[in-house]
């Protein structure tokens, strides 16, 4: 995901989300360049390929902002189209036509997995956030709280159902590929579904926390690739030999100073920072968190007289988002590693073709699937309110009982409250 | 039959016995490379490709068996020879292809699979040699040594000989069994903290058998310290599964040592984090120890660590969290997955006729149901039998090791039923006490009929579809443990969910949860419940 090192790689000008490595035009330019036949037709490849993948980059950075701005549930459903198209690109890598055409309705028991999965997944993510949306109509309610309640059991029913069918269409001559397959699948949805889901996870906590880590992988990328255009001199990694030391630590540097900024900026933004409790797609308003609220320090000290500045009111996210850096600098590109190395393993050049110039989804998506992750259980485990308790608490009374229940349980709380505050007095 | 063993011959196997080379469709025999022929995973086919014949060099010819098409017979063995760096073919031994391409219909013997439910005899129309004599928690399947005494009878040489290696070998299965048992009753007895550290044991068995079931000796050799990637990841898993599931029981445990409670509760609270961590140090480390000729075989090394720990380990942990819950919950769904196989063992035996899946060719239709009805009929015996027992049906809130005692729940306690008019003229019972809990295990009894044998065919498919005979030898005469248990697994899945889904919720009344609000939070945590809990609701209005 770092920025290449190659000198014919001219497309440093692309701003915001691009992400760049060699692409089969430019290696026939580098090899032109070598054997020097039919230049000029060559410059223009260059040229037209270049083009194409800024008139892509574009569209792609305008659909994103476009989104973002649309709200929570736009971007949800973004995801789930990246992930259809993700799982559509991984599915026919690994096929070999050959084998099956003798096995018709193989490729739908990919499907009924991943589907599986995403219920699965999306049903224990947004549970509270459905239980918040459908409270008006009341048979509505109960069919959503029934399918809650029941939820794990019926995702487990559909994959058992995809595991008989899978053993009941095993076929003498296939058996070894079909294992592949179904092993295959399971990996798919194991490292790139589970990983993106957590993304959906992120942005009903607060846009802040999907937007963040993204843009600091697009920064660290941009960042690596003009520090190793210019500054580029030893080789970082085997695996890919464009990248270098120079470029890493370039981008390293880079990408948390500019988590540290990016933090201040987005963290004055109401729609970036409040949790989204429900699916509604309206203007959120809400007390800013305490994570977001400007403390002030002085510089008193530290800084000449004639420096303007006194004090400096950082949020407190800002540290927050130093740890978010650093983890998207060092450890996000191993995930881009790993799709090179993975691609070199099996002898493939893109996962796909989806976007022109760049290749598939999947490309674009890997290291920011690494991030998403470390994202969410950075956010779990260091900046929510340590409720634990409550929340598995909480989360029991919304599965386990009904309405009538849940208000019977209100009630003799209030109760037991209002005993206990009679007996202090 | 395959003999293919990833591992020395076995005691009492054929291959331990001096053989003339055979005569038919028989490869070179590459016995001392054959274990690292065997481990071809997301190889190309053409590239090791006649390997499954090697493995038939065992044999003698009347049950060879041919699996291969002719192409890979006759075309590719001479690459395989080249290819592989095994030593050249022992003297005296011709690799004949000419055979291949057509092997005598009546020497055919069919696969034999080591599966979960009872064979339907034990060899081809011989009635006469079954083990069914094992107990209840034996899982049967034709052994090695089974095989040479049919074969002779076919041809009807050293007949005193191979009966004495058939009854050797079962009476080593019958001696492990035995010893399995009374391991098992053993722990049983001693509780909940001894069985997990016995799931424990078992996974840490089972994951080394599938660890060095697909590696490749000569490819790992260039890779030192890529066996402990997997391990780590293991114990990564271990600390994510138990951790979840233990974490109250863990806490209750130390409540009593303020700087242990702090400790513990600092863990937990930080268990997902540091798991992560964990597992992302992994990750890093197998990037970094890529290398340039084995991007491949690695990828699919980290492709099957990762399969083996989601199909076997996740599916073993829920074991422990079903003892946790109760010991009934763990021993019911056991049992009626060894009273399935025994008993589809013997009505397969008295009464198979139809064929059920081709995958595994020995067991019919006849076995299957009769199998079912036994199980289901047992589920309700038995779960009224074992919710008599305090120490089985209570849950255990800590990992302490000494009696428990507790309400039983509405679960567990006996209601009446009237029987309908006719009965109490004939007989002299007027009414039965049935608990709710058994209306449970039926359901428990159906899945263990029908759904859970499909682990077993899983794994035999599996087997056919890499060329093994057994996942491993740990046990003597039952192959290795991931053999005992694949049924087991599928079966721990269904109970837990079961369990959570319809059996836990019934006890999670509004007194339960108000008890548990009181009981566990704090002052402030309580009313932060209440106001969440004010704010669900007056939306709903």
């Amino acid at each position: 995901m770092q920025k290449d090192t190659s000198s014919s790689d001219a497309s440093a000008s692309h701003v915001g989300r691009v992400r760049h490595r060699r692409r089969p035009t430019e290696a026939t330019t580098d090899g032109n360049r070598t054997n020097g036949p039919a230049l000029l037709a060559n410059d223009q490849n260059k040229y037209k390929s270049m083009l194409i993948r800024t008139y892509s980059t574009i569209w792609m950075i305008g659909g994103f902002a476009l989104i973002v701005y649309m709200g929570h549930l736009y971007i949800c459903a973004m995801v789930v189209v990246i992930q259809i198209f993700m799982a559509k690109e991984l599915f026919n890598l690994l096929r070999k036509s050959s084998e099956e055409k003798q096995l018709p309705g193989f490729r739908l028991l990919n499907w009924h997995v991943f589907f599986t999965a995403m219920l699965f997944t999306y049903g224990r993510f947004l549970s509270r956030q459905l239980v918040n949306t459908v409270n008006s109509d009341h048979l509505l309610y109960k069919v959503v709280s029934g399918l809650i309640k029941y939820q794990m059991f019926i995702c487990y029913f559909l994959y058992i159902a995809g595991f008989v069918w899978f053993i009941l269409t095993l076929k003498k001559k296939t058996y070894k590929y079909q294992f592949k397959q179904y092993a295959w699948t399971h990996m798919i949805l194991l490292m790139v579904f589970a990983q993106s889901s957590f993304t959906v996870a992120n942005i009903f906590e607060g846009m802040f926390w999907f937007l963040l880590p993204a843009s600091l992988i697009v920064i660290n990328d941009i960042a690596a690739y003009l520090f190793g255009f210019f500054l580029g001199r030893t080789p970082l990694i085997k695996l890919s030999p464009k990248k270098t030391w120079e470029g890493f630590i370039g981008a390293s540097v880079t990408t948390i100073i500019s988590a540290f900024v990016l933090a201040n900026v987005m963290g004055h933004f109401q729609w970036l920072t409040c949790p989204r409790k429900d699916l509604s797609t309206g203007w959120l308003r809400c007390d800013p968190d305490p994570m977001f609220k400007p403390e002030h320090y002085s510089l008193g000290e530290w800084v000449p007289q004639w420096f303007p500045w006194k004090e400096v009111a950082l949020l407190p996210v800002q540290l927050h988002a130093l740890a978010l850096g650093l983890f998207a600098s060092i450890i996000a590109p191993f995930g881009g590693f790993f799709a090179s190395g993975f691609k070199r393993a099996f002898k493939i050049k893109d996962f796909g073709d989806s976007i022109p110039g760049h290749g598939g989804i999947t490309d674009r998506m890997d290291c920011q699937m690494v991030m998403a992750v470390f994202a969410y259980i950075y956010h779990q485990s260091f900046i929510l309110p340590q409720n634990y308790s409550v929340e598995i608490i909480l989360d029991q009374i919304i599965r386990n009982l009904t309405f009538e229940e849940q208000k019977f349980l209100y009630q003799q709380l209030g109760e037991i409250f209002h005993e206990m505050q009679l007996m202090q007095r | 039959m395959f003999f293919f063993q990833p591992t020395p011959p076995r005691q009492g196997s054929l291959l331990s016995r001096p053989r003339p080379p055979p005569a038919t469709c028989v490869l070179v025999m590459l016995r001392a490379r054959s274990a690292l022929e065997s481990r071809l995973w997301l190889e190309d086919e053409a590239a090791a490709p006649g390997f499954s014949l090697v493995v038939q060099a065992f044999q003698k010819p009347s049950l060879t068996m041919v699996f291969k098409s002719r192409r890979a017979c006759t075309a590719r063995v001479p690459s395989m020879l080249i290819n592989s760096s095994s030593p050249p073919p022992e003297p005296g031994t011709q690799p004949t292809l000419t055979s291949c391409s057509s092997p005598p219909a009546a020497n055919r013997t069919r696969w034999k699979n080591p599966k979960m439910q009872r064979d339907n005899g034990s060899g081809d129309g011989i009635p006469g040699t079954p083990s069914p004599t094992h107990g209840a928690r034996v899982r049967h399947r034709k052994r090695s040594g089974d095989v040479p005494s049919d074969m002779n009878k076919t041809n009807g040489s050293n007949l005193l000989l191979n009966d004495r290696n058939k009854y050797k070998s079962m009476l080593v299965r019958t001696y492990s069994s035995l010893w399995m048992m009374a391991g098992f009753v053993f722990l049983i007895y001693m509780g909940h903290l001894y069985i997990w550290a016995m799931v424990v044991v078992i996974q840490i068995f089972m994951a080394r058998e599938l660890f060095n079931l697909l590696r490749k000796a000569n490819e790992d050799r260039q890779l030192p310290g890529f066996r402990l990637l997997n391990w780590h990841f293991f114990f990564t898993a271990m600390l994510f599964a138990y951790g979840r599931f233990l974490s109250w029981q863990l806490v209750n445990t130390v409540t009593s040592d303020k700087l242990l409670y702090k400790l513990v509760s600092g863990l937990i609270k930080y268990q997902m984090f540091i798991c992560y961590f964990l597992y992302i140090a992994g990750f890093v480390w197998f990037i970094l120890t890529l290398k340039k000729k084995a991007y491949k075989y690695q990828f699919s090394q980290y492709a099957w660590t990762h399969m083996i720990l989601l199909m076997v380990f996740a599916q073993s942990s829920f074991t422990v969290a079903n003892i946790y819950e109760g010991i009934f919950w763990f021993l019911l769904p056991a049992s009626l997955i060894a009273i399935n196989d025994v008993a589809a063992y013997f009505f397969g035996f008295f009464f198979g006729k139809t064929p059920l899946i081709k995958l595994s060719p020995k067991k019919t239709w006849e076995g299957f149901l009769g199998a079912s009805v036994t199980t289901m009929l047992s589920a309700f015996v038995l779960a009224n039998f074992m919710g008599h027992f305090q120490w089985l049906t209570c849950p255990r809130k800590d990992l302490s090791t000494g009696w428990l005692h507790c309400d039983p729940g509405p679960m567990f306690t006996p209601e009446s039923y009237d029987l309908p008019g006719w009965i109490p003229r004939r007989f002299p019972w007027h009414e039965v006490a049935i608990m709710p809990i058994q209306w449970h295990a039926l359901a428990l009894g159906l899945f263990a009929s029908i759904i859970a044998p499909f682990g077993g065919f899983f794994a035999s498919g599996f087997k056919r579809a890499f060329k093994f005979k057994d996942f491993g030898d740990s046990i003597p005469g039952h192959g290795g443990f991931t053999d005992r248990m694949d049924c087991q697994m599928v079966m721990a899945v269904f109970a837990y969910i079961y369990y959570q889904s319809f059996v836990m919720v019934q006890d999670l009344s509004v007194e339960t949860i108000l008890e548990q609000i009181l009981r566990n939070l704090t002052f402030e945590e309580q009313h932060d419940l209440y106001e969440q809990l004010g704010n669900l609701l007056t939306r709903g209005n």
